[in-house]
């Protein structure tokens, strides 16, 4: 087990007691912050390198929403770690009932190449606000920044406490064979399961942000030109590799004739007349991954775009019309610039599409009308739901981000990451004295005594008229 | 097996009708629950007294009057537990609908276990129904009776498509377990627990395990010894011992324990009488494999009090055993049974030690005067939960969270959080359609000026 002295060596830092102190943990917390300031040029080359990220958007996921979380745990790390009192019943009236936040132990994140600082980072600030010891695998896929991260980060972090484990699958599959006290997990659903199956040797409560094909459904009373731009926003970013991006179009006949002069301008207006040209627009990770969304393109008829260019790893941003739901582009996660359009012939059949499927990360609906909204949400499940814009609910630090079947188990972001990493201990602190209170319900048992427990214990129901 | 996968199929069907998805029809189901409860409430007692020879009083204090009062307050806090609940938002959704909903999962699957056989299924069933999912109900088989009558009466009060009961033992569930679900609830075991999550890792089906472990009791040189094993008393010999948050074992100072032996002892007589075996209060061993297993644990211990058995009764009186070595059987597994052995301990450091060197328990006891030394023992160690000066109280307290850590279990239930454990928190934002002067600023092409804005 190549990985058993690492592990051991962490868990003693952890039994040492070292990373439970509020101010330890302010610390390492305040010197990630130092790396994202003082790195961050070289996360942007990175970046830039891995997948030709666009600096802009490089700055605004990796740097910006990374801050954004580090702030909010910063400023509220002392409320979160308190104890937490709660209501008592009357027999406990006089005793104080908590719940107390304790860190795991010794936690493992595991994180993919789409957004290889941000979908480490975040679960990160998470673990160590709450108290853990870490040991970070970032993805092998985007090695620039694997190896920044692995270089770089010791000289930021308490090395006997987080410590940047690299390498490929052998290396992760011998990493999960150690026993660690919570695994997060960020990837696809079938490593999901096998990273699952792992955790159920050792009994490791997991979280997995897996993925799916997230719909968007257009309805026929829209903003046309807003809708156009804010889809190719959110399905051209990181050239589509993005776990929620819209991964495919719903919308009526009448209402993809319309769309498509909107889309091309959006494009044209975001990237130019030629985007391969365009500073602001990503390439494919890795030739694997290029080839895999290539093959995607033989789906429907290419409406807009559907150049590639082998060498650079480029697809152009592409719009496929009148696809088939049998067409490889919708087998699949798409994960790359191409959005193809199903026609549905209204809302209902858009929705049974939907709920005919695995549930997604996320599922977007597009319509003036605010009931079509409602009616989509109320209709269907998934991870979470933004209605009239893509992307955008999780920028939110207050809305909890994860998946649902497919798609995942549990939820960060915000103060949702620091109780991911936490247990929730109930606590009891009763009276010593007092005793006589508790002589109803020590044997002998007998049927007076009953009464009196049943008086004392149980919840009464208020009045049924207020209740609907 | 085929009834099996078809009796989980139209409990899909019937949910994605969605009739179990309004409150209405929820607190309907749950008010049919609370009147089964009420009415068999004879026949429920009958089946607890003949699976674990539990009296009236006791069966109706520990199984029924927690579950009335679980109902109650589902019922009486659905509305707003199901509420979608509004966040904070941020500049750049000011004028936007920004909340959390709750979502049923699905179809959900309840695995209870045989020592609290009724409320061990009821509770989670109540959660799994106040959140709008169809539930499969899988009682043990060990608890023979319970598990008839709650596939009796079940489906006379509940919807019978959403709320299928289906018994059976390890083939009956390990074939239950292949099929997909939404959620598992189990109790019971560490190593079946693993099984179970297993089986749910092939689905990314999310699992609550309810598990176990040996919850440690220290008593402290300084407290009220009369009072303290009185309560210990109480907690470790109800339900002879099978209860997954009983006090495991003793850790106490060498110069006490012939007093908490004596204090044990006198409080015994007490409750039970001179005659232990002929207290109707006093339960027995659900069946002969455990009851070899817990006599099993006493070859070679100091038997301070108790020790006497009957097989053919599955009686085993409480027995106390004093100066047990760490190394021994009887530390090594959960006892589950009414053995109360006493590890002595020169000081609370090496208590805690004790402690931390061994899989967190599900729970964990500290009896002392000192109120810092208490709060030490809870920020040195780790358990599900605990009580201070008492045992067991813990999970009876709405509001708290009950569930294991470690080889103790993972997720929690009980009130709120069962309600929790079985919805989906979905994030939803909803803006508007306007106001794309606003969104400009993130659209490409990207420029310096507006990542400083």
């Amino acid at each position: 087990n190549p990985y058993a002295g690492l592990v051991s060596h962490l868990r003693a830092s952890w039994l040492s007691g070292k990373t439970r102190p509020m101010e330890y943990r302010m610390a390492q917390l305040e010197a990630l912050g130092r790396f994202l300031d003082e790195k961050k040029q070289e996360i942007l080359e990175a970046t830039d390198l891995d997948m030709g990220k666009p600096s802009f958007e490089a700055y605004f996921t990796e740097i910006l929403l990374c801050k954004n979380e580090l702030n909010v745990t910063l400023n509220n790390l002392s409320h979160w770690m308190k104890d937490e009192h709660v209501d008592k019943n009357l027999v406990t009236q006089l005793d104080s009932a908590f719940i107390r936040k304790e860190p795991y132990g010794v936690v493992l994140i595991i994180a993919p190449w789409n957004y290889p600082i941000h979908l480490f980072l975040v679960p990160l600030i998470g673990a160590i606000a709450a108290g853990n010891c870490v040991i970070i695998k970032p993805s092998e896929i985007s090695k620039n920044t694997e190896k920044l991260v692995a270089e770089m980060l010791s000289c930021y972090l308490d090395n006997d406490c987080f410590a940047v484990v690299t390498g490929g699958v052998q290396e992760t599959t011998r990493l999960l064979e150690n026993k660690f006290d919570y695994i997060f997990f960020t990837g696809t659903p079938s490593v999901g399961r096998i990273v699952m199956t792992a955790a159920a040797k050792h009994l490791t409560p997991v979280t997995l942000e897996l993925g799916g094909k997230n719909p968007c459904y257009v309805s026929d009373t829209c903003d046309v030109p807003n809708v156009a731009r804010r889809v190719v926003w959110g399905r051209f970013f990181n050239a589509g590799q993005t776990c929620i991006a819209p991964d495919y179009l719903l919308c009526s006949l009448e209402m993809q004739e319309k769309l498509m002069p909107a889309l091309r301008e959006a494009i044209t207006e975001f990237f130019g007349p030629n985007p391969q040209e365009s500073p602001d627009f990503g390439r494919i990770v890795g030739d694997k991954q290029f080839q895999r969304v290539r093959r995607l393109l033989c789906s429907g008829r290419v409406a807009i775009g559907g150049q590639t260019d082998e060498a650079e790893r480029y697809i152009a941003p592409t719009i496929l019309a009148d696809v088939q739901p049998s067409d490889p582009a919708m087998q699949e996660e798409i994960f790359g610039p191409i959005l193809p359009i199903v026609v549905v012939a209204n809302m209902d059949e858009a929705i049974d599409f939907i709920n005919a499927r695995p549930r997604p990360l996320a599922i977007y609906a597009f319509s003036c009308d605010s009931k079509v909204v409602n009616q989509v949400l109320e209709r269907t499940s998934s991870g979470g739901f933004c209605g009239n814009d893509t992307l955008m609910h999780v920028t939110l630090t207050s809305l909890p981000f994860g998946g649902i079947g497919n798609s995942g188990l549990g939820k960060y972001h915000g103060k949702f990451t620091f109780d991911t990493f936490s247990h929730h201990r109930g606590c009891l602190h009763r009276n010593m004295g007092l005793e006589a209170l508790n002589a109803p319900r020590y044997p002998p048992y007998t049927q007076q005594k009953l009464g009196f427990l049943t008086a004392t214990f149980e919840v009464k129901r208020r009045g049924t008229c207020t209740l609907l | 097996m085929e009834r099996m996968q078809h009796v989980i199929a139209r409990a899909r069907a019937a949910f994605n009708s969605g009739r179990s998805r309004p409150l209405e029809f929820r607190i309907q189901q749950l008010k049919s629950l609370e009147r089964m409860v009420q009415e068999k409430e004879k026949e429920i007692l009958a089946a607890l007294h003949a699976d674990l020879h539990k009296s009236g009083p006791n069966a109706y204090s520990h199984e029924i009057l927690g579950v009335l009062g679980e109902l109650a307050l589902a019922m009486e806090k659905l509305p707003s537990w199901a509420a979608p609940q509004p966040v904070k938002k941020n500049l750049m959704t000011m004028r936007d609908e920004v909340f959390v909903n709750f979502e049923p999962l699905g179809v959900v699957l309840i695995i209870g276990a045989w020592n609290y056989p009724f409320v061990l299924i009821m509770q989670p069933l109540i959660g799994a129904i106040a959140a709008g999912n169809a539930v499969v109900v899988k009682p043990s088989e060990v608890s023979e009776n319970t598990a008839k009558l709650v596939a009796d009466l079940l489906p006379q009060y509940l919807d019978r498509e959403l709320y299928p009961v289906v018994t059976g033992g390890v083939p009956e569930t390990t074939e239950l377990l292949t099929q997909r679900f939404d959620h598992i609830l189990y109790t019971g075991n560490s190593a079946v627990g693993k099984i179970v999550m297993a089986a749910a890792a092939k689905h990314l089906t999310p699992v609550t395990l309810e598990l176990g472990g040996k919850s440690p009791c220290y008593i402290d040189k300084d407290c009220d010894l009369a009072v303290a094993c009185r309560r210990i008393t109480w907690g470790k010999y109800m339900n002879c011992g099978q209860t997954c948050i009983a006090p495991d074992y003793i850790l106490c100072d060498p110069s006490i324990q012939s007093q908490v032996v004596e204090n044990i002892k006198a409080t015994l007589q007490e409750f039970y009488g001179e005659d232990v075996k002929s207290s109707p209060d006093y339960e027995r061993i659900v069946n002969k494999r455990h009851f070899k297993r817990i006599m099993g644990l006493l070859e070679g211990q100091k038997i301070a009090h108790g020790g006497e058995s009957d097989e053919a009764s599955c009686f085993i009186a409480p027995t106390i055993l004093t100066d047990v070595s760490p190394d021994s059987k009887v530390m090594e597994e959960e006892i589950f049974g009414p053995v109360l052995p006493i590890v002595t301990m020169k000081s609370v450091e090496e208590a805690i030690d004790f402690i931390n060197c061994r899989e967190k328990p599900l729970a964990l006891y500290v009896f002392s005067n000192n109120k810092k030394l208490i709060r030490r023992v809870i920020s040195e160690t780790s358990s599900g939960g605990m009580t201070g000066n008492d045992v067991l109280m813990h999970s009876v307290v709405p509001d708290l969270p009950f569930g294991g850590v470690g080889n103790s279990g993972m997720g929690a239930y009980h009130g709120r959080y069962s309600f929790e454990t079985f919805s989906h928190r979905r994030a939803c934002l909803i803006k508007d359609l306007k106001m794309e002067v606003v969104n400009k600023l993130r659209y490409p092409p990207g420029s310096q000026e507006k990542v400083d804005l």
